[in-house]
């Protein structure tokens, strides 16, 4: 078997190569995310949010931005063939799905980057909430990245992509939602960020990716087979 | 008949089901390693199923298969790396130019830098498209897909070449240039030390026979002969 980490750094590279020349994914999802954030402050029809609020739509914004790249992750192994090519080649399966996980952690985070101050600048009147609230952003893409590459391999095969991906995956979710938007709120109070149940929302995120990365490095074998 | 232990395939009444619908059934075959074996047969036959079995992208349904001593699909992980299969599809990155698409398998497969850049300008350079390898894989016709992909199923000097229609899209000279990287084995200008064993599809009946060692001609629904 190649060394599995030479394969992992291709797979990676190659993503990052094809994204950054044809700009696919990224462009649609920081779009996706600044005008829904628009939506919401003339549908709202409020220049401040806090707490639960604002967690809710920073979170729900981020989901759905996330399903636009989750679509589309395994797109070019569907259309081009490139999952035959990986069956043939002498490397680990599992390594395939950690890779395309990786991207679609570097695609959110990416995505963050951008859409996060956007959405401050909309809705904040206190940015202190912002730097703990990246530790909540990294655990949360972890469980996405583990659970939108399992789901969208799983999808990718059938016509009906598109609607297969939400509906497999947002009901999986759900507990990752509750645990991310339980740890954002108290961050984004009015009167600056508190602390209240944040380690214990942190550890409910972390146990969500360590599940779901075991299960998607376990069965993903099972999932490329004829 | 050679003795079961030099044939690169041994092949026992396979069979293969696509739903309720036999694709391939009651095939016998034992192919002696380092020969050529052409597959004819009408559309709908079974030939790329076939193909695709060998190269382990298809289970079979029943029977043996064993394929350079590996019995599928139990101990197909023991194959990868060592097949080389062009199907119908290129199996080509459309975003990638041929080059970096080359580069890519032999990062996927473990070749040495170095030795992965000799290997791709040498047959970059044998199939006549050292320069236009650098254009994205996109604006490629048919032919330039093809010759690239003919490229990327010998790069990791496979024991084992599985070739559906391996000159189609080829004008003249692109044919003539993929004999020396897909031809008889004992005519292949990457002269392996090990054997190399050879299976194409055909089409062309005459030119199969001539250019092969054995012939296995499928009907629908099985064998001819």
């Amino acid at each position: 078997m190649t060394p599995s980490r030479q394969a992992f750094t291709a797979i990676v590279a190659k993503d990052l190569r094809t994204e950054l020349r044809t700009m696919r994914s990224l462009p649609a999802m920081i779009l996706f995310a600044v005008t829904t954030f628009i939506i919401f402050r003339f549908g709202l029809d409020r220049t401040a949010l806090s707490g639960s609020l604002a967690s809710g739509v920073i979170w729900t914004t981020l989901l759905f931005a996330a399903i636009l790249g989750i679509n589309r992750i395994f797109l070019p192994e569907r259309e081009e063939g490139g999952f035959d090519a990986f069956r043939l080649a002498p490397v680990d399966r599992p390594v395939l799905f950690a890779a395309k996980a990786a991207v679609l952690f570097l695609y959110l985070a990416v995505l963050e980057v951008i859409v996060v101050p956007v959405f401050a600048v909309f809705f904040l009147q206190d940015w202190g909430g912002l730097i703990p609230l990246v530790l909540v952003l990294l655990a949360t893409n972890l469980g996405f990245a583990a659970l939108g590459t399992l789901i969208s391999s799983m999808a990718v095969n059938s016509r009906a992509r598109d609607l297969l991906v939400p509906l497999l995956l947002l009901p999986l979710v759900v507990p990752l939602m509750i645990a991310a938007t339980g740890a954002t709120s108290p961050l984004l109070d009015a009167g600056g960020p508190s602390y209240d149940k944040f380690g214990t929302w942190l550890l409910v995120l972390g146990l969500y990716d360590g599940v779901f990365c075991l299960v998607g490095y376990a069965v993903f074998d099972f999932l490329l087979e004829d | 008949m050679p003795d079961g232990s030099d044939n690169a395939i041994r092949l026992r009444n396979l069979g293969r089901d696509y739903g309720e619908r036999p694709a391939l059934e009651g095939i016998e075959l034992d192919l002696p390693e380092g020969s050529s074996l052409a597959v004819l047969g009408p559309n709908g036959s079974g030939k790329s199923t076939l193909l695709r079995v060998l190269a382990t992208l298809l289970r079979p349904s029943r029977g043996e298969v064993e394929v350079l001593g590996c019995s599928l699909p139990n101990d197909s992980w023991k194959l990868r790396g060592r097949i080389g299969y062009l199907g119908h599809e290129p199996l080509l990155y459309e975003d990638l130019t041929g080059r970096e698409n080359l580069e890519f398998q032999a990062r996927l497969y473990g070749i040495p830098a170095g030795l992965a850049a000799e290997r791709i300008e040498s047959d970059l350079g044998t199939l006549g498209m050292g320069r236009r390898a650098n254009y994205r894989v996109s604006d490629y016709s048919a032919g330039m897909k093809q010759r690239i992909a003919i490229c990327r199923a010998v790069l990791h000097r496979p024991a084992l070449l599985l070739l559906d229609e391996p000159e189609s899209n080829l004008d003249p000279e692109g044919r003539e240039a993929a004999r020396s990287l897909i031809g008889h084995p004992g005519q292949l200008a990457w002269g392996s030390e090990a054997p190399v064993t050879r299976v194409a599809v055909s089409h062309e009946p005459e030119k199969a026979r001539e250019e092969s060692d054995r012939v296995l001609e499928l009907a629908i629904g099985g064998v001819v002969a």
